[in-house]
């Protein structure tokens, strides 16, 4: 039982160069999983394609199997706007990098907000205003009714995350993307978010796909990671195995960059202790 | 919006010229001076306390011709941009979302539109409809959709390639209602700015048809019209054509005042960084 099944992805461009190639892999119920890769490695492509939203210039092949349970398996690639309209949000939804443009800078944050929850579950008015307070205050916003009353540029970068994976969990997702979801924050905030991350996907029981550059950040949510590098899987398994024998020159250049850190943080620990 | 109310020289000036204007031909509609056919004074005769203007070379009262000529360049002005406005939109939104030869096709048809002169497009209509006041506006309008639809596609485009729009598409928002909540809003500002442009050409344009015999027919006074009567007596009474002139003047200027002032009240860049 798989709630995304990737087999042999493969995005072309126009003129025949190949986006991805070749990329397979698979997403149990509850599982995380890292996708880990540099920028142009086509990770989030990969996420892109799930969603059924790449850019029309852009072809998929392959198959892309997406749902579980009582939302049966459904082919992704070549399906039609309407089908996957009915999916999207519900059974899986993503999380972009950076939430200022992520967000409709023209419209208040409770009316974004309710515009997935209206589809879904069809509130109106008391109790739709109630569920938006509830999904603000499941993200661990302070002040909902401020938040939801103000615009995108009138709240902190952080908050505007919240809000934005607030907007992804309104439908209750089996999947949910992360698409390098704290890399436009402040450390301090990044770690708050991937903490409430943690917490919500924990608390929900959902899959988790999360992409990241960043092998530190990666290792702090999920411990299965797929190292992508030019559009292909270059490894995969567990991020203990992974960390111990590094296979491909890139995760091993990974590896030791992390490694770097971790023993000029040691160095540091030792003589402030001396 | 929570911000301040802000002044705007140009919005109030133009407002106030082009209110004048339209004050005009909202007295029209119920009253005015003489009715513009009878011939009431002697030809040609000066400022009076009975005629304020004056009369023309048939004795007709010009105040009230001047009066008719605003109401019809505000009814122009109006209607065209009416045609314009809903045809420019919708043909932009169609170019907007359109792929490769769909969108090529259109912009070609964009260009070659905005390129062919008013006047000859108000020729050709006049010649299968007959003069009248709505061949010009017709006329007016369609010339006026090529620029609105090739601004909106430009601007869909715009829109349509920032990540909110995926984020809206990734939770299972229809297209035809992402055109709704999204796209309008965000292009409407810009749209606005050059309707109120276009409101003061349609004026402009109007006159020179009319001048041209191709705008409404007598007896109704457009102020192309009575330039165009009042061009052979210009050195004996000289008011017969600076009235229509001066106020053709006034309206063309207090539209694109207005159009400034909209620009600088209504641009949420500008808002945002008060």
């Amino acid at each position: 039982m798989k709630i995304l099944e990737v087999k042999d992805l493969t995005v072309q461009t126009g003129d025949g160069s190949k986006v991805i190639s070749g990329v397979s892999f698979s997403v149990e119920p509850g599982e995380r999983l890292g996708l880990i890769g540099e920028s142009g490695s086509g990770k989030s492509m990969t996420a892109l394609a799930v969603m059924g939203l790449l850019p029309a210039e852009l072809k998929a092949s392959g198959s892309l199997l997406l749902g579980t349970g009582k939302d049966a398996p459904r082919q992704i690639i070549g399906a039609a706007e309407k089908d996957l309209n009915e999916i999207r949000g519900r059974v899986a939804s993503i999380v972009f990098q950076e939430p200022l443009t992520a967000l409709d800078p023209l419209m208040k944050i409770g009316r974004q907000l309710s515009e997935p929850l209206r589809r879904w579950k069809g509130l109106k008015a008391d109790a739709l205003h109630e569920a938006i307070i509830s999904a603000l205050t499941e993200v661990s916003i302070n002040k909902p009714e401020r938040i939801a009353a103000s615009y995108p540029y009138e709240i902190s970068g952080g908050e505007r995350q919240r809000a934005a994976i607030a907007m992804a969990l309104a439908c209750e997702p089996s999947l949910l993307i992360a698409d390098e979801p704290t890399t436009a924050l402040d450390v301090t905030v990044q770690a708050e978010i991937l903490t409430l991350l943690d917490a919500v996907v924990s608390k929900r029981g959902m899959s988790l796909l999360f992409i990241s550059h960043d092998l530190a950040v990666v290792s702090r949510i999920t411990d299965h990671v797929l190292v992508m590098k030019d559009g292909s899987v270059v490894e995969s398994g567990s991020l203990a195995d992974i960390l111990r024998s590094p296979q491909h020159p890139y995760t091993r250049d990974l590896v030791a960059s992390a490694k770097e850190l971790d023993n000029a943080l040691e160095i540091a620990k030792k003589s402030g202790g001396n | 919006m929570t911000t301040k109310k802000r002044h705007s020289l140009p919005l109030i000036v133009g407002c106030t010229l082009v209110g004048f204007i339209a004050l005009m031909a909202l007295v029209s509609i119920f009253w005015t001076p003489y009715s513009i056919q009878d011939m009431t004074g002697s030809r040609l005769g000066p400022l009076s306390s009975h005629h304020w203007l004056g009369t023309d070379k048939l004795g007709r009262d010009l105040l009230s011709r001047v009066m008719i000529g605003a109401r019809i360049a505000i009814a122009v002005g109006f209607g065209s941009v009416l045609i314009g406005a809903i045809l420019g939109v919708v043909l932009g939104l169609v170019a907007g979302f359109a792929q490769r030869w769909v969108d090529e096709s259109f912009s070609a048809m964009f260009d070659i539109l905005i390129a062919f002169p008013t006047l000859l497009l108000a020729m050709l209509i006049v010649a299968a409809r007959g003069a009248s006041l709505a061949s010009a506006i017709i006329a007016i309008g369609i010339g006026m959709s090529a620029i609105v639809a090739r601004l909106t596609r430009l601007l869909v485009k715009r829109v349509l390639a920032k990540d909110f729009i995926t984020a809206s598409r990734a939770s299972g928002t229809s297209w035809a209602r992402i055109i709704f909540i999204h796209i309008l809003p965000n292009i409407w500002t810009t749209l606005i700015v050059t309707f109120a442009l276009q409101f003061g050409f349609a004026g402009l344009t109007e006159a020179s048809l009319s001048y041209l015999g191709l705008g409404a027919p007598p007896p109704n006074a457009s102020w192309g019209s009575l330039l165009q009567e009042a061009q052979a007596t210009v050195l004996t009474s000289p008011v017969a054509a600076i009235a229509p002139g001066v106020l053709l003047v006034c309206l063309v200027i207090g539209m694109n005042l207005v159009a400034d002032g909209l620009r600088d009240v209504a641009d949420p860049t500008l808002r945002r960084s008060q």
